[in-house]
């Protein structure tokens, strides 16, 4: 069955669609350049309503396994693949992934020149697109406040760790939590939407996970979250990480295309060292935004320069625009929990300098 | 920072170390003279582009001694050493040099990786040490000096047990000991192989996944991974001899980064300063992994990655080495990114070996930890099965078919031709599981195969242009239909075009498409659209390579390719490069203004000339693989640079060739063509024996054999394949054997000087010691120098030239004709100091263009030698003949020829010490060979006794003479040892060619 996938600017792109299908799919579409981890992609809750275009050209060579999920089910809207396989060897796989794609109702496409569309996106900048089983103009809507749709409802209380941490949950993905169990701690997850819940809590510390879409839609609860901030030892990722320093009163703006794959190299200009990073992100604090506030850029892309984490001066918050938890990608920044572990273990002894 | 620099090469070409160090090499003294530092290159492989005076600011081709390179440290003071890009010679140089105290005498200090740590990475007791400190795993194992205690382990751990020799490259002296007597063989060759006796025993893990990280670091611990890599063939085959791809397909993120994890450790603990290389088993059942060993220097691997990614390794692990941080190198290909960005791909890799044994039919073909290729090729696709029908297509040889059995047989050992008996069985119904169990191939990998083989048999009922369109993503060549239906492939070449399936081409860019890269490195693909533009120039040029290495067409050719390339932009030509070797400068992305990594088929060739619409195709600069295609191209309506195909037809073709003499009253050897096996036995009778039988289109002499009786005669017909007819049957005359390199404008040629084998005819040109400028009489001289102007301005030949000639009792004889640069260009070019290349060029497209009259003045004699990898096939007798078996050669200078002979034998013993032994002369064989002294064997008889002798010494890693000749030039020169350290003299420009 044809498929064919068409941006906001009506290029369009044609491959084989995995079914027939009754209406468009519609997304921002986006893509990822690392050559492993489809299936942490897939489940990310960051990529939530998403459609993904994947570079390397063969996806699915080692199937899906329950071990690799990063959520409990597939958050894309749709994938863009050459091929997608339709076979699974590998002893930990439990299916295939177009066996996986299927179960869940994922649609995707292959046989598409990805390389053509990617360079479409990130000359034309992230857009959305729709795809179909025939060419379809996507709707001039875009999708916003995707971090309500992931958020847990409710609290959800893991391990037995002497450390208390609270993970905030703006879409958070596994590996975020097993890496907080993995370093000894008891981990109680807290919906962004019920941050006041945390003074009762009086955690060791406070972890604000990634998420989806524009750190901007969670607005109305940055005066809690800085509340949360001046009392517990705080570590923000991709999104976490915005929301601190828009807390703090500093501005996030949409990059051109993101920064998506698993070969994003970082300065930490505390160390001078450079490390590879995971990332996934549309959205980026404003170099110049965080001159009004007490926040400093300690962390930087090395290619554009942006801003990839900050520390404040005296207060125990740090965090990172990147993903040290890995998962897809390199685990070169793993060292940043162990750092948070650290400074919550010496809470109350000194401060943060 | 230093101002001199002294880097060591890596040495002659010999299975292991290859054209990868050329280009290693290369690239990282441009880069040193980029940065100002005045580059001195030892490096004695004359072949090389790397030994160019362009390259470096002086060239020693001079021993890799420690001896040797203490006199040149006297005569350049250099402030510092570069030995990181020479492979394990100038790493084993490095540190001998460091434990001599050379280095610390003369105040050179070590640039990049420190000695210590390179110490750390290769000896094993000391690298085991640092994998227990940084918690990395490796195979249950046991240093070992003597038999007794290998055989403690083996029963301690049980069989089988792989032997690893330490301070040894490409594997010499390993392999795998089933049982106790295999282990006793194997300890003894492991020992005596090794500098330091010192072998490492371990448990094997024999199909396990073997998994390459190409690991950069810099002086602030900045790790990046450049690219991991894939074996195909599971652990057990050394990864030299492995199919391999990049990056990893069958590995899960988890598994990739846990292994890149664990390689950034290792590179880090040993803290290395630039490239490092380390490989892993991974066990396909468990995440269980071993490290299995850490090369802390550029290598084959980093090599393939650079090509694979297109990240410049050597390049960038030379400015590291002067103390450049990755974050503050651009990525010269994206020139956005930085060189701490690690490379993406948007395409699948294959690489695939190539062995030497189509030349050798009596090798021991089985696959083990010992490599055994000479070359290798790369092939670059959006599918697996595009990327592997390239990479075979891109072997340039017969593809092997096999009876069920043979097919197992090969399978079981695994041989060389494993992957085709595969193929085979499972064309002919063999389950998928039955080969997963016999060769331990993921079954990723068995269904890419199954899937080239369903597209294979679909086309055989169905040529539908819509199904062809597909089965061309799922890699089927134009080869591959010409062998399913019987049409030539060029018919199906024209075919494709007139309908218009045509490739489309992509461009290799690090970083997947996402930022804007104007690269010039181009891969075909029918997955997808093209994205690059034919390149506008004036005046565009293609230059066909040569292909993988292989014996008879080395690295010297590349050497003539990259040349070419230089001059044609000198006169303002567009170049566009189409090669499939990665080890090669001529396939770096900077070395042609468009670079097309593709096989060298008609139909890529083809495709290529057609999408750029090239005004002119250069065939003589790739050895024979681009000559024999210069018909089919002129045929398609493209000018070919030099002499229309039916000139070269004329001096390829012995028959026609021989006319040609006639007619211009050149003397030729007797002989007769013969066009089938018939008329080969008529012709036999007609001549006395011996007779010497050539088959046409053949490399390095293959099959070309000296032949005394009816049995040799019938068993020589026996190995010749059709394509080789006609051959031809010459009366073998023996005498002295002399060459020529020509340019010719053809009006008049340039002969810079005659060059003399030291060995008498019979024994090929490229096994031959040989002495340029040569002292022969000046009447033989004139003789020659007449009959090679003839030949050339007869046919009115433009370009480069190869004659060789018979000198018998002041007869001159033309024995053949190589109408396209040839193995001896670099060494006669580097060594008169004249730009043959590039005068050859001006020749092919300037019809005004005049040669020099003068004969160019050189100051020294150059001695050529050849070298043979036997420590890789060292059970094949290496008795000189007409079937060439060297793999490298190198070049020495002297003041006389015998100082240059000298310095050729400068390592052995004195002839009259008892570690040289004259068979029929000195006492019993294996009361010598077993001692420890042993060095030298003479024995030069034809007898099953003499080759086998042969075969031990060279097992026991013993230089052996089988010609009179050579040894008495190594008898002779004794007395002429000397200390003379010779640079070459850098060339004068063009000032004589007015």
């Amino acid at each position: 069955m044809k498929g064919v996938i068409q941006l906001e600017d009506g290029q369009f792109f044609e491959g084989e669609a995995s079914t027939e299908w009754t209406t468009a799919i519609e997304g921002e579409v986006v893509f990822f350049t690392g050559m492993t981890g489809y299936q942490e992609v897939l489940t990310d809750p960051s990529y939530r309503g998403q459609i993904v275009v994947f570079t390397y050209p063969l996806i699915g060579n080692y199937g899906v396994s329950a071990a690799s999920a990063e959520s409990k089910e597939p958050q894309v809207k749709g994938a863009v693949m050459w091929k997608c396989s339709e076979d699974d060897s590998h002893y930990m796989a439990d299916q295939s992934l177009a066996a996986y794609m299927e179960g869940w109702n994922i649609p995707y496409l292959t046989n598409v020149d990805t390389r053509e569309l990617t360079k479409a996106i990130r000359t034309k900048g992230t857009c959305r697109a729709s795809m179909a089983n025939k060419k379809k103009a996507p709707a001039p809507v875009d999708a916003a406040g995707q971090v309500y749709e992931v958020s847990r409802n409710e609290k959800q209380v893991y391990g037995d760790g002497d450390t208390h941490l609270v993970l905030v949950d703006f879409g958070l993905k596994q590996s975020i939590l097993d890496e907080l169990l993995a370093g000894g701690a008891k981990v109680t997850i807290v919906p962004f939407s019920d941050m006041e819940d945390i003074h009762e809590i009086d955690p060791d510390g406070v972890v604000l996970s990634n998420g989806p879409g524009d750190p901007k839609d969670v607005t109305g609860y940055l005066e809690q979250i800085k509340k949360v901030l001046d009392t517990y030892p705080s570590f923000g990722i991709c999104y976490g990480h915005q929301v601190i320093c828009l807390a703090y009163g500093a501005d996030t703006k949409k990059l051109p295309f993101g920064h998506r794959g698993a070969n994003h190299p970082v300065k930490d200009k505390k160390t001078n060292h450079v490390f590879i990073t995971s990332q996934n992100h549309n959205y980026v604090v404003t170099p110049g935004s965080l001159e009004s506030t007490p926040l400093e850029a300690r962390m930087i892309h090395v290619n554009d320069g942006s801003v990839e984490g900050i520390v404040h001066p005296t207060k125990p918050i740090f965090s990172a625009q990147f993903h040290p938890e890995a998962n897809p990608g390199p685990k070169d920044a793993v060292w940043m929990i162990e750092e948070f572990f650290a400074l919550v273990e010496k809470k109350g002894v000194t401060a943060y300098v | 920072m230093s101002e001199k620099v002294l880097v060591i090469g890596s040495g002659p070409i010999i299975i292991g170390q290859a054209a990868e160090f050329d280009y290693s090499g290369t690239q990282g003294c441009l880069a040193l003279k980029e940065e100002g530092f005045e580059v001195v290159l030892v490096n004695n492989n004359p072949a090389t582009i790397m030994t160019d005076p362009a390259i470096a600011d002086s060239v020693y081709c001079e021993p890799l001694t420690v001896e040797s390179i203490e006199t040149i440290i006297q005569q350049e003071n250099p402030d510092a050493l570069l030995s990181g890009l020479g492979g394990q010679t100038a790493l084993n140089l490095a540190v001998d040099l460091q434990e001599a105290g050379v280095l610390h005498k003369y105040g050179v200090k070590v640039l990049g990786t420190s000695i210590d740590s390179i110490q750390q990475g290769e000896d094993r007791e000391q690298f085991r040490q640092v994998m227990q400190e940084t918690e990395q795993p490796v195979v249950e194992s046991e240093v070992i000096t003597d038999y007794e205690a290998a055989k403690a382990f083996a029963f301690h751990t049980g069989f089988p047990v792989i032997s690893r020799p330490a301070y040894t490259l490409g594997g010499r002296g390993g392999g795998i000991a089933h049982d106790e007597a295999e282990l006793e063989v194997l300890m003894k060759d492991g020992l005596k192989a090794s500098p330091i006796s010192q072998v490492i025993l371990e448990k094997s893990i024999a199909g396990f996944k073997e998994i390459e990280y190409e690991v950069m670091r810099d002086t602030d611990g900045t790790c990046i991974s450049v690219c991991n890599m894939e074996n195909i063939d599971p652990v057990g085959v050394h990864t030299g001899d492995s199919i391999v791809t990049a990056p990893s397909q069958t590995l899960t993120d988890k598994e990739y980064q846990m292994l890149r994890e664990a390689a950034l450790e290792i590179v880090n603990s040993l803290n290395v300063i630039g490239g490092c290389n380390v490989q892993f088993a991974l066990d396909p059942k468990s995440n269980q992994y071993y490290v299995i060993e850490v090369n802390p220097r550029v290598s084959r691997s980093s090599a393939l990655a650079s090509k694979a990614t297109g990240y410049p390794i050597a390049k960038m692990a030379a400015k590291l080495a002067l103390g450049y941080r990755l974050d503050e190198l651009m990525n010269p290909l994206t020139g956005y990114t930085y060189a701490s960005f690690e490379p993406t791909l948007d395409y699948v890799v294959v690489k695939f070996p190539r062995w030497p044994f189509d030349k050798f039919k009596g090798a021991n073909r089985t696959l083990g930890t010992k490599m055994k290729a000479t070359g290798e090729v790369m092939a670059i696709e959006r599918t697996l099965e595009a990327a592997f029908t390239k990479a075979i297509d891109s072997l340039d040889q017969t593809l092997p078919t096999f009876d069920e059995k043979t097919a197992w047989e090969h399978i079981q050992a695994p041989t060389d031709a494993r992957f085709f008996a595969v193929l085979d069985l499972m064309r002919n119904g063999t389950s998928l599981e039955e080969v997963y169990e016999a060769t331990g191939f993921d079954p990723f990998f068995l269904r890419v195969f199954e899937n080239m083989l369903t597209w294979e048999k679909r086309l055989t009922k169905d040529l539908s242009l819509e199904t062809l369109k597909e089965a061309k993503q799922n890699g089927v060549s134009d080869a591959k239909l010409a062998g399913i239906t019987g049409k030539p492939e060029i018919e199906w070449v024209r075919f494709r075009q007139k309908h218009g399936i045509k490739p489309s081409y992509k461009i290799v860019d690090t970083c997947a498409g996402e930022f804007e890269a104007e690269t010039n490195y181009v891969y075909s693909t029918y997955a997808g659209t093209t994205e690059i533009e034919p390149l506008e120039a004036k005046k565009k040029a293609l230059i066909i390579g040569a292909g993988p290495i292989r014996i008879g067409q080395g690295v010297e050719f590349d050497y003539s390719a990259v040349k070419a390339i230089e001059s044609l932009q000198n006169q303002g030509y567009t170049t566009i490069m189409i090669n499939n070797n990665p080890e090669t400068v001529s396939t770096d992305y900077e070395t042609a203004d468009r670079l097309y990594f593709e096989p060298l088929k008609l139909e890529n060739i083809l495709d290529v000339a057609a999408f750029e619409q090239v005004d002119i195709v250069f065939t003589a600069f790739g050895g024979q693989t681009a000559l024999n295609v210069t018909e089919e191209i002129e045929n398609q309506g493209y000018t070919v640079a030099g002499v229309p195909a039916s000139v070269i037809a004329s001096l390829e073709d012995r028959e026609a060739f021989y006319d040609l003499l006639q007619t211009i009253d050149v003397p030729h050897v007797p002989g007769e063509m013969c066009h089938s096996a018939e008329e080969a036995r008529q012709a036999a009778d007609t001549y006395q024996y011996p007779l010497l039988c050539r088959p046409s289109y053949v490399i390095g002499g293959q099959g070309m054999v000296v032949i005394h009786s009816k049995d040799e005669l019938e068993a020589a017909l026996e190995e010749t394949e059709a394509k080789h007819y006609p051959l031809v049957m010459d009366q073998f005359i023996t005498g002295e054997e002399v060459e020529v390199e020509l340019v010719s404008n053809g009006r008049n040629v340039f002969i810079p000087g005659l060059m003399a084998h030291i060995e008498a005819a019979g024994v090929h040109s490229g096994d031959s010691m040989a002495v340029f400028p040569a002292q022969v009489e000046t009447s033989v001289q004139e003789q020659v120098e007449t009959y090679a102007e003839r030949i050339a301005t007869h046919v009115n030949y433009k370009g480069i030239m190869n004659i060789q000639f018979l000198i018998n009792n002041d007869d001159v004889y033309v024995l053949e004709v190589n109408p396209r640069s040839s193995r001896t260009v670099p060494i006669v070019s580097k060594t008169a100091a004249v730009p043959l290349i590039d005068w050859a060029v001006k020749a092919m497209v300037d019809e005004a263009m005049e040669l020099p009259s003068v004969k160019p003045d050189i100051p020294y004699t150059a001695v050529k030698f050849p070298v043979f990898s036997s420590h890789a096939l060292a059970e094949l007798d290496h008795k000189l003949g007409a079937n060439m078996m060297s793999t490298g050669e190198g070049m020495y200078l002297g003041k006389t020829t015998e100082q240059a002979l000298a310095k050729v034998f400068e390592h052995l013993p004195s002839p009259e010490s008892s570690a040289c032994f004259e068979e029929g002369q000195d006492g019993d064989f294996n009361t010598w060979l077993s001692s420890s002294e042993a060095a030298v064997y003479h024995n030069e008889e034809d007898t099953e006794e003499a080759k086998e002798k042969r075969v031990e010494a060279l097992k026991a890693g013993i230089t052996i003479f089988s010609n009179e000749a050579t040894y008495q030039a190594y008898v002779q020169s004794v007395g002429d040892r000397n200390k003379e350290r010779i640079a070459l003299v850098q060339p004068k420009g063009n000032e004589v060619m007015i």
